[in-house]
């Protein structure tokens, strides 16, 4: 039994800064993702019964984010007691890979109705809170060149020979695209603000873009891994890149996405699920990869992971129409556009994460909204999402509209 | 009669006084004996009220038995862990008797010395100098198993114990108070023993007292945990570092920081295993072998004098001359003044000779900054070098050595000129590093008294020095060398004269194979970094443009017409690359505006660009291990060669000059132990692999297919 997973709507919350000052910080991270579910059964009249489950995808599991947070939104949001929810975690695809999943259980015909998406409050759980021999298991850090992610951007950097010059060019181009995006409501269909418990309003737009960027600003920012960099961690990296000889060390603050608060959800079902629901399709789940490739550098396996998309689609590149690449560092965008020989007019065509942010476990999900909104918007058709991964893994997903 | 006295006052108060057979208290099989019947009868001991533990010898306990641990081999490794095992019980049943349990630490706890004290309760030690601290354990390939990685984190926590035990830390009493390595110190032995009975008697009703930190209920580890937020930067950035200062070639210390890690979330008895599981690893490592080979046996050997004639009476240098004042001169005449030596310092114009000087001026103008000396002794050693440019000044010296330039005529004028000046029964020394000792010796009127000391630069710095026996020099000479060498703090190996003698010949290896991977297309920077994963200090392209490639050419150039360059093999590649350096490009090293690398004004360097037009050829595809093989087995095959030819008298001297001359990695205990462990039917097929791939000079040395033959290791 075979069927095709439909999206009947992806929505997100505005993303803001995850610090102590950011406009999201006082929100607990099960009602950024309640929030979303509120907004879909309130969009869709749904009845929440017909749902089997809801899959979110967040990166530091613990505390206010730890036990199953997906399953706590399920029952802060008041949705019927029957829907489950589960929590997955793979690391920065997180999100992607609940939507991948979400279409898989749709395809396989196991279930009719999900809800994919992911929840990071960055400002409140902040990374890395979840510990795991990355931080903590000496032997594992040695034996196998644990270095922070950023060394890994910088190290793509130093082979494929982009200047701090390139890499702060592109940082720019993403707050040009993403202000002008936002100015323009291209993400107004698809953000839904986050409100207290007055329904009173804490956030209508994303507020982490900086539109007044200037290159002379960015190219003032200090380096953030070069004193790690100096520390030991180069050394583990040039343990296998041999042929360097050093890192030269490029993302700053300005050239890395952002970290932010957010969540995301998408709205998949069967066919049969939208004529029982009187849900308007808005496009379908094509295919979805993912595969690993340099764990020290980890940011390498994008491009290889839309091959694979493509391949398992049974397309090309030339199919594509637009392309969504996240952009956890400047380097990774530039490697993908590089691999895959994409022109930069259509990649990431709203900006990426530098400008608007990166909430972890939530961006992938959040992808699907950029893009189905912009295929829309321009009338196109298809579209390729994907991320980098923590431990060298890539994800993609194709989607088209329906 | 038992290595252990046990003797309990009327108070309840039971001493152990270690008191073994041999001259100090050692962990071996005689210990674990007397401990385990004595905690036994402590266990049994009724109306017990404390228990001290003391030694009976100068030192207190003076660690595991290396002998024992150097022969463990792999197939041991049940009966090594459940020996293990069974010590670690023992000092688990002392720190848990009902009583408080003190060390009363008279003399030097040293690793497994003061794992005995973690496992007390309470460390009071003499405020004596004998009295020394720490765990040496990491520096010998080991790490502290016996507890010691265990206590220490649960005691000061992670980044506190890992610093003391990565760095192979021993200290004095007071270091070790402040650190909290003990509780308390006392100024005399005759208090040591009532002083830990009072503490015993004033902590009677305290229920703590008799209890470790670690056993007590809700007790936190000094800093938390290692996943402590507090923490996080540390457990992030640490094995980083380790790894970058040990190049991940030892892993005794990243199990020593792994077992810290876990100790800081488990509970003792589950670290504890962890910690004994991990040694038997260890103890029967390679690396643990080496290095208690070369570090411990191989080291003492050497200063206690066993590559020096024994029949000779020690002597000392008062008075030493030194000619030429240049970059080898002034070190030698610096670090001999601080020794208490008076030294005549001369050099062709009174300029030089005071620049000369000036050189220890800035040494101890730091030392005293630093607080290592204070003003008298920094006078003093400054006021016993005079720099001068007349030969009367180095009248009765016992002792001279000239350190001019690399060049047959003028040393020999110099030896004419002054020899005279000599004491009695004086000598004289050359410190090249490159001419035969034999040869210089003939323009001299005692050629039995001239010898070689060849010292490395920077002198104040470098702990070796070579001393090369000449064809006639005698065994009077070859003593007053090593006596003298001993006498400035420096660690002497003697060979024979022999064109390059042993370091410098076998260190033109590393440079010579560097040359010849460069000159077949490897890219340059996959040479440098593999050099350096060996091991070795520097590639071997920053070491030959720091010694200069312009050095390199006046060697060979000197060999050339002295006839005998090629000795030791072919010099073609050398001698293409310094023409194509030097001769077409100018770039004879660091020295000379730039060599292999360029250097810019902040401090960097890069490769040279040119060198990638002139040699490097993408289409050449080595093995990262076929190029740091070669760049090993080069040094390893000449120091063999040295050995079996009789250059080199001692398998001792071969590693400690290698590993303290040439930098051979530490790891590897030497460039002759190396073969011990890589195992002779392994090193042997290893280089007729090579040999077949890249050319006979990877031709295994006989004397490893004899031994492989006979079985017997190299010692």
């Amino acid at each position: 039994m075979s069927q095709t997973a439909y999206i009947y709507d992806a929505i997100r919350t505005p993303r803001s800064k995850g610090k102590q000052d950011g406009s999201l910080h006082e929100v607990k991270p099960i009602e950024l993702g309640a929030g979303l579910l509120r907004a879909l059964k309130q969009r869709h009249d749904l009845d929440t019964a017909y749902v089997d489950d809801v899959l979110m995808g967040c990166v530091s599991p613990v505390s206010e984010q730890g036990s199953d947070v997906a399953k706590m939104i399920v029952q802060k949001a008041g949705w019927d007691e029957s829907v489950a929810g589960v929590q997955l975690n793979r690391f920065c695809a997180s999100g992607l890979e609940a939507v991948n999943m979400g279409a898989q259980k749709i395809a396989s015909g196991w279930e009719q109705l999900v809800v994919a998406g992911g929840v990071e409050s960055m400002s409140r759980v902040p990374m890395g809170s979840d510990g795991g021999a990355w931080s903590g298991d000496a032997a594992f850090a040695v034996e196998t060149s644990v270095v922070p992610q950023g060394i890994g951007a910088d190290t793509i950097a130093t082979l494929d020979g982009f200047s701090r010059e390139d890499v702060d060019a592109y940082a720019l181009e993403s707050q040009r695209r993403a202000s002008h995006a936002r100015d323009s409501g291209y993400f107004d269909g698809s953000v839904v603000p986050v409100v207290d418990i007055n329904g009173f309003e804490i956030l209508r737009r994303d507020d982490f873009i900086k539109p007044q960027s200037t290159l002379e600003g960015l190219a003032a920012l200090r380096a953030s891994f070069e004193s790690m960099g100096g520390m030991g961690f180069d050394d583990l990296v040039l343990k296998k890149y041999n042929f360097l000889d050093r890192i030269h060390h490029v993302h700053t603050p300005g050239n890395s996405s952002g970290i932010v608060d957010g969540a995301s959800a998408v709205l998949i079902g069967s066919k049969q699920a939208g004529r029982d629901l009187g849900l308007k399709a808005r496009g379908r789940v094509v295919a979805g990869a993912i595969l690993a490739s340099d764990p020290i550098i980890m940011l390498t396996a994008p491009g290889p992971s839309a091959r694979k998309c493509l391949k398992t689609a049974g397309l090309s590149i030339k199919d594509i129409d637009l392309w969504e690449i996240n952009e956890a560092f400047a380097a990774v965008a530039l490697r993908y556009m590089r691999d895959l020989a994409l022109d930069h007019a259509v990649t990431n065509v709203n900006g990426g994460a530098i400008a608007l942010g990166h909430p972890l476990g939530a961006t992938g999900a959040m992808l699907v909204s950029t893009m189905l909104d912009e295929l829309e918007r321009r009338d196109l058709y298809r579209g390729m999402l994907s991320l980098c991964v923590g431990g060298g893994m890539g994800i993609s997903c194709i989607i088209e509209r329906a | 009669m038992s290595s252990f006295n046990y003797e309990k006052d009327p108070q309840g108060i039971v001493t152990l006084t270690m008191d073994m057979a041999g001259p100090v208290n050692t962990i071996n099989a005689e210990y674990q004996a007397a401990m385990q019947e004595s905690i036994d009868r402590l266990e049994h001991e009724p109306a017990l009220t404390g228990v001290i533990l003391a030694s009976a010898k100068k030192v207190f306990v003076a660690g595991a038995d290396l002998n024992a641990l150097v022969c463990a081999t792999a197939e041991q490794s049940t009966e090594i862990y459940q020996n293990i095992v069974a010590l670690k019980r023992d000092l688990r049943r002392l720190e848990k008797l009902p009583v408080p349990v003190v060390a009363a630490i008279n003399g030097a706890a040293l690793g497994g010395g003061y794992e005995l004290c973690l496992a007390c309760n309470y460390r009071i030690a003499l405020n004596e100098p004998e009295v020394r601290i720490g765990f040496p354990e990491v520096a010998l390939g080991l790490f502290p198993a016996s507890g010691g990685v265990v206590r220490l984190t649960h005691l000061l926590g992670v980044e506190k114990a890992l610093e003391i035990i990565l760095g192979s830390q021993q200290m004095g009493p007071s270091n070790a108070l402040a650190r909290g390595l003990v509780d308390h110190l006392v100024a005399s032995k005759a208090t040591l023993i009532a002083s830990a009975k009072e503490w015993i008697f004033t902590h009677q009703s305290d229920a703590d007292a008799a209890v470790q930190p670690w056993d007590r209920k809700g007790r936190r580890i000094p800093g938390g945990s290692i996943h402590a937020p507090r923490n996080a930067q540390y457990a992030a950035v640490a094995p980083a570092m380790l790894h970058k200062k040990t190049r991940g070639l030892m892993p005794n210390a990243v199990a020593a920081m792994d077992i810290a890690f876990q100790a800081s979330i488990l509970d003792v008895d589950t670290a504890l295993r962890i910690e004994s599981r991990a040694a038997v690893k260890i103890v029967t490592s390679a690396v643990a072998k080496n290095m208690i080979t070369a570090f411990f046996f191989q080291l003492n050997m050497i200063k206690s004098g066993a590559s020096r004639p024994a029949q000779v009476k020690q002597t000392s240098v008062r008075k030493l001359g030194v000619i030429g004042a240049g970059m080898m001169g002034q070190g030698i005449a610096y670090v001999a003044a601080a020794a208490g030596v008076d030294v005549v310092l001369k050099d062709k114009t009174q300029d030089a000779a005071d620049a000369g000087k000036a050189h220890a001026e800035k040494l101890v103008a730091k030392q005293l900054a630093k607080g290592k000396l204070d003003t008298a002794d920094a006078d003093a050693i400054l006021a016993s070098i005079v720099a001068t440019t007349e030969d009367e000044h180095l009248v009765g010296c016992d002792l001279i050595i000239e350190a001019v330039f690399e060049n047959i005529a003028l040393k020999n004028s110099l030896v004419a000129t002054t020899e005279h000046c000599l004491a009695a029964d004086g000598f004289w020394s050359s410190n090249t590093s490159t001419l035969p000792i034999t040869q210089l010796a003939e323009a001299s009127v005692n050629p039995e008294r001239f010898i070689g000391i060849h010292f490395f630069s920077p002198v104040d710095k470098m702990p070796l020095v070579e001393i090369i026996a000449g064809e006639k020099t005698s065994d009077e000479a070859l003593s007053k060398a090593f006596d003298f060498a001993r006498q400035i703090g420096k660690i002497p190996i003697v060979v024979n004269d022999s064109l390059g003698f042993f370091t410098s010949r076998t260190f033109s290896s590393y440079l010579d194979e560097g040359a010849q991977l460069l000159v077949e297309g490897v890219h340059p920077i996959r040479i440098e970094n593999l050099g350096k994963a060996t091991g070795m200090p520097l590639g071997p392209l920053q070491v030959q443009d720091e010694t200069s490639l312009e050095l390199s050419r006046k060697i060979s150039e000197t060999w050339a017409a002295m006839g005998v360059a090629d000795q030791w093999g072919s010099g073609e590649t050398q001698r293409r690359v310094v023409k194509d350096m030097i001769t077409d490009n100018g770039r004879g090293g660091r020295h000379h505006g730039g060599g292999f690398y360029e250097y810019f004004e902040d401090g960097t360097k890069t490769i040279w660009s040119g060198l990638y037009d002139l040699y490097f050829d993408p289409k050449v595809v080595l093995p990262d291990k076929d190029i740091s093989d070669r760049l090993m087995f080069r040094q390893v095959i000449e120091t063999l060669k040295c050995y079996q030819s009789g250059v080199l008298r001692s398998v001792a001297d071969a590693n400690i000059g290698s590993i303290m001359g040439i930098g051979a990695p530490a790891h590897t205990g030497g460039f002759i132990q190396f073969v011990n462990t890589y195992g002779f039917e392994a090193f042997i097929m290893r280089c007729d692999e090579l040999m077949h791939l890249y050319g006979d000079r990877f031709s295994c040395p006989d004397i490893v297919r004899q031994r492989a033959a006979s079985g017997e290791l190299f010692t």
